[in-house]
């Protein structure tokens, strides 16, 4: 097996006493495409100034492709590091034409090898015909496409992306998200990528590592995150959810749906019932009987608020198409078990 | 995939060192723009002379005297002319505004020892208007009372005509930055357009007209040419008469320490008039301010405040420069005002070249590495602007005289020759003393254009493979180069009109146009200091017209008013 692309051993750091990053460690396979997840101000981004140089590591080390880059004390600067860096506004060279934006870090060619691997990146990002533009001529969505050529140029072993669809406008992430995935894919690069977007994250990634507080939460795959989340505060963080507060007894959950597992919690604790909508089911004779308060169609789907008759509680379902109930009718509500998830009540968590 | 990565040796041979070379530049130009002003304050530790002691007894009352009437009389005069001449620009219309809107800068080209010599030559008994007054009522001499210019008072106001330019551009600005939100806000809760700008608008500009105030009084304590002209005893003077008449180095040394204690004075008083009072912008809503429309005697009344400073500070002594340069003495722009304006030209380039590159290595510096140290470092740098030419060129010849001793007597021991004067004597001296004195010049430009620059873009640099160095040469200068070329032509300017610190240290044979002004002028050959003055006045035009053009682009959505 190769070197892995990026090795974080127990890295902490710390802003003037302020702990940005706590003992995070993290593998990353050559070729590996992973999502860095977390609300703003998680250290998600430090993490990477971290991994490219541009911060000295406090406590822990770094190594990129095999080669250990950063303990404390010691620091490889980013020159030395072989890492391509994708700002958020993407820092292109304002003075440089895109051709040489692009060359920039190809210094160590020849004047005509620098050119023509240039165009050949610009190429493969599909702008060649804008080498010659300055960078305020292009719009963002080639912004962005040509700050990925100029980290991609000199085929750096780990790619590093800091929020890199933030700047677009909704309509356009979309399309520029499916070809920075194709031209990562074709790259072969190993890449992160920081987001605080759930969806793109998983939209883009094989692997998630979720971070919150400067901690790492959970390391899995896109789908493992949705359906076993770590704790409620990854489970909230994916995607809107409903709670009912309950107590455990005897090893289980009683709610108006049933019982629910709460494997591993003590007798007594106060526990957090948490429904996605996607999970709620409209209309079974059996299920829990709940009144329509509102329903929102969104076309592929439709959001229907509903009040809880045993309990006065105010849940969300999210149902299929654009058939729903009219509001005031009563309906019995079915929970789908795996999209119901029992963690201890850690009081009013933040939303991210 | 393992956790465990091979244990590099490389990182130990790469290994960041604890003091990066960025860090020690800037700590290291600190510390030599530095040394003068500790110099200098260190000399009050040094038990005092019999020549102190004399000068303690006789003239150091009127020093202090004289220079507190100064600093209440300047900064008073210039407080008041410039608020209002900066409150009628900005928020009333009338005749002109526009074309006062700049031209109220002009008195900022000319320095105070030119508008002294100029004013000597007009207002004295043989002077023009002394004479066409007698001729027009026949009176003879002491038949009646003019206003003498060789005094206090008239120091006091031809330093008040140049220096309000300070407290106008200061409080112009502050007014032009309001958001007119909060002026709208006092007037919907009921105050008049007078009484909200009184509640509102000046309160707000508080701190920046302190600012300028302590501006104006600082350059009135630092002044030398015009006290001098006017034979008014000040620190300054007292100085060079210490030093070059009493040939007694320590004493001028202690009495630059004294002047120094003043301008700290003055920096303390602004910073404690300043208060707790930074004002922070709580609205971003830009427009217009109202302005209102004034007609009648109130617009006449705006025109005249408006054109007194000008007239005073600029039109007169500017067109008595004119007027003696093309008159029967025309031949005075001949090879010596070539040599002259050359060698000005070269000690300004000299010292622009100079402060720019300190400048960008300290602000580098502290971009680099923004620790407290390098952040100390580069203030410390900062105060030069506030040291006197006369106490920098005390300050500048007194380690440099020791140094050259040593050089001299290690040359003698180890080659058996004698070094003589190597660094005292020289331009080394000379660009010393520009440094410190005009570092902050440059530093100001240069901080403010890199700080626009995003610390992503050195991220990106880096991570592309450059260096510090090859990023600041091949992506932070390119980008800011229009900037620096500004922050030079200030410095530039700064140093053509510089007269104490010059006067002082240039190498023998060395002459400024500023220097040979000012020594005609001294020798009453008025007419003939003429062209070179005017010389001066028109470089000083330079940063007048980029001061115009920055504050009419300075308003957010307001490119051009």
């Amino acid at each position: 097996m190769t070197e892995p692309a990026l090795v974080l051993e127990k890295v902490s750091h710390a802003y003037d006493g302020v702990r940005a990053v706590a003992e995070v460690s993290l593998a990353m396979a050559p070729g590996e495409l992973v999502s860095l997840l977390g609300p703003s101000g998680c250290g998600k981004t430090t993490l990477l100034r971290l991994a490219a140089g541009l911060e000295p590591v406090q406590e822990g080390r770094v190594a990129i492709a095999g080669r250990e880059v950063a303990r404390p004390g010691v620091s490889v600067p980013p020159e030395g590091r072989g890492v391509g860096l994708v700002f958020q506004d993407y820092a292109l060279f304002p003075h440089l034409r895109v051709i040489d934006n692009v060359a920039f870090g190809l210094h160590r060619l020849p004047a005509a090898a620098r050119r023509a691997r240039a165009m050949a990146m610009l190429g493969r990002v599909g702008l060649a015909a804008l080498s010659e533009r300055y960078p305020h001529a292009l719009s963002g969505g080639e912004q962005q496409r040509v700050a990925l050529a100029r980290a991609l140029a000199p085929r750096p072993a780990l790619l590093l992306l800091d929020e890199p669809f933030s700047g677009l406008d909704i309509r356009l992430r979309d399309r520029v998200r499916d070809e920075t995935l194709a031209i990562l894919q074709a790259s072969g690069t190993a890449t992160l990528i920081v987001t605080h977007d759930p969806e793109e994250a998983m939209y883009m990634a094989e692997r998630i590592v979720v971070m919150r507080a400067g901690r790492l939460m959970q390391d899995d795959t896109p789908l493992g995150l949705y359906s076993r989340p770590a704790n409620a505060f990854i489970a909230r963080f994916l995607s809107r959810v409903n709670c009912l507060h309950a107590t455990v007894r005897d090893g289980t959950v009683e709610s108006p749906f049933g019982c629910f597992a709460a494997d591993g919690i003590d007798d007594g604790v106060r526990v957090d019932v948490l429904i996605r909508p996607e999970g709620l089911r409209l209309g079974g004779a059996d299920g829990a009987a709940a009144r329509v308060l509102a329903v929102h169609p969104l076309g592929h789907s439709t959001i229907v608020v509903l009040r809880l008759e045993a309990t006065g509680a105010e849940l969300r379902a999210r149902i299929a198409g654009a058939r729903a109930p009219a509001p005031g009718c009563r309906v019995g509500l079915v929970v789908d078990p795996a999209q119901a998830f029992v963690f201890p009540c850690t009081g009013p968590v933040a939303s991210g | 995939m393992t956790v465990a990565a091979p244990a590099g040796r490389a990182g130990r041979r790469l290994g960041r060192p604890l003091v990066d070379g960025w860090s020690l530049a800037t700590a290291v130009v600190a510390a030599l723009v530095g040394v003068p002003v500790v110099v200098v304050l260190a000399s009050l530790a040094v038990p005092a002379g019999p020549v102190w002691r004399h000068l303690a007894a006789t003239v150091l009352p009127e020093y202090v005297a004289d220079s507190l009437v100064l600093m209440a009389g300047v900064g008073g005069a210039s407080l008041v002319i410039g608020v209002a001449t900066a409150w009628l620009v900005t928020l009333c219309v009338f005749p002109g505004r526009r074309l006062f809107e700049w031209a109220l800068l002009l008195p900022f080209a000319v320095p105070a020892y030119v508008v002294a010599f100029t004013y000597g030559g007009l207002f004295d008994y043989p002077g023009p208007v002394q004479t066409a007054l007698r001729d027009a009522f026949g009176w003879g001499h002491g038949d009646y009372w003019f206003p003498e210019v060789r005094s206090l008072g008239g120091a006091v106001f031809i330093l008040s005509m140049v220096l309000y330019p300070y407290v106008y551009l200061m409080a112009r600005a502050s007014f032009l930055e309001q958001s007119v939100c909060v002026i709208e806000v006092a007037r919907t809760l009921g105050r008049g357009p007078w009484a909200s700008f009184v509640s509102v608008a000046l309160p707000l500009a508080r701190p920046a007209i302190a600012g300028g105030v302590a501006l104006a009084v600082m350059e009135t304590l630092s002044d030398y040419g015009t006290v001098q002209q006017l034979g008014v005893p000040t620190f300054t003077t007292g100085i060079f008469r210490t030093w070059f008449g009493l040939g007694d180095i320590t004493a001028a040394t202690q009495l630059a320490a004294v002047l120094m204690l003043f301008i700290l004075a003055v920096v303390v008083a602004e910073r404690v008039s300043r208060g707790g009072a930074r004002f922070h912008h709580t609205s971003r809503r830009y427009r217009a301010l109202p302005r209102y429309r004034l007609t009648g005697w109130r617009a006449a009344g705006a025109v005249a405040i408006c054109t007194v400073p000008i007239s005073f500070g600029f039109l007169l002594p500017g067109g008595q420069l004119v007027v003696w340069t093309l008159g029967p003495g025309f031949s005075a722009i001949d090879r010596d005002f070539a040599a002259l304006a050359a060698t000005s030209v070269a000690l300004a380039a000299g010292g622009a070249a100079l402060c720019v590159a300190l400048a960008l290595v300290i602000a580098y510096g502290v971009r680099l590495n923004p620790r407290r140290l390098t952040r100390a470092a580069a203030r410390l740098a900062g105060l030069g602007y506030a040291v006197p030419g006369a106490v920098v060129a005390v300050g500048v010849l007194v380690p440099l005289g020791w140094l050259d001793g040593r050089l001299d007597a290690l040359a003698r021991a180890l080659l058996g020759v004698s070094t003589g004067l190597l660094l005292s004597g020289t331009l080394v001296a000379l660009m010393f003393a520009y440094a410190v004195r005009f570092l902050v010049v440059a530093h100001n430009g240069v901080e403010a254009s890199l700080a626009r620059i995003t610390p992503a873009m050195d991220g990106a640099a880096r991570t592309l493979g450059l260096g510090a160095g090859a990023t600041l040469a091949r992506v932070h200068v390119p980008v800011i180069a229009g900037s620096l070329l500004t922050a030079a032509l200030l410095v530039f300017v700064d140093v053509m009109k510089e007269l104490p610190a010059t006067l002082v240290l240039r190498p023998f044979g060395v002459n400024t146009l500023a220097v040979r002004a000012f020594e005609l002028a001294s020798d009453e050959q008025l007419a003939a200091a003429a062209p070179a003055a005017l010389a001066i006045v028109a470089a000083g035009l330079v940063p007048v017209i980029l001061l115009t053009r920055s504050i009419a682009c300075s308003r957010p959505g307001h490119a051009r008013d």
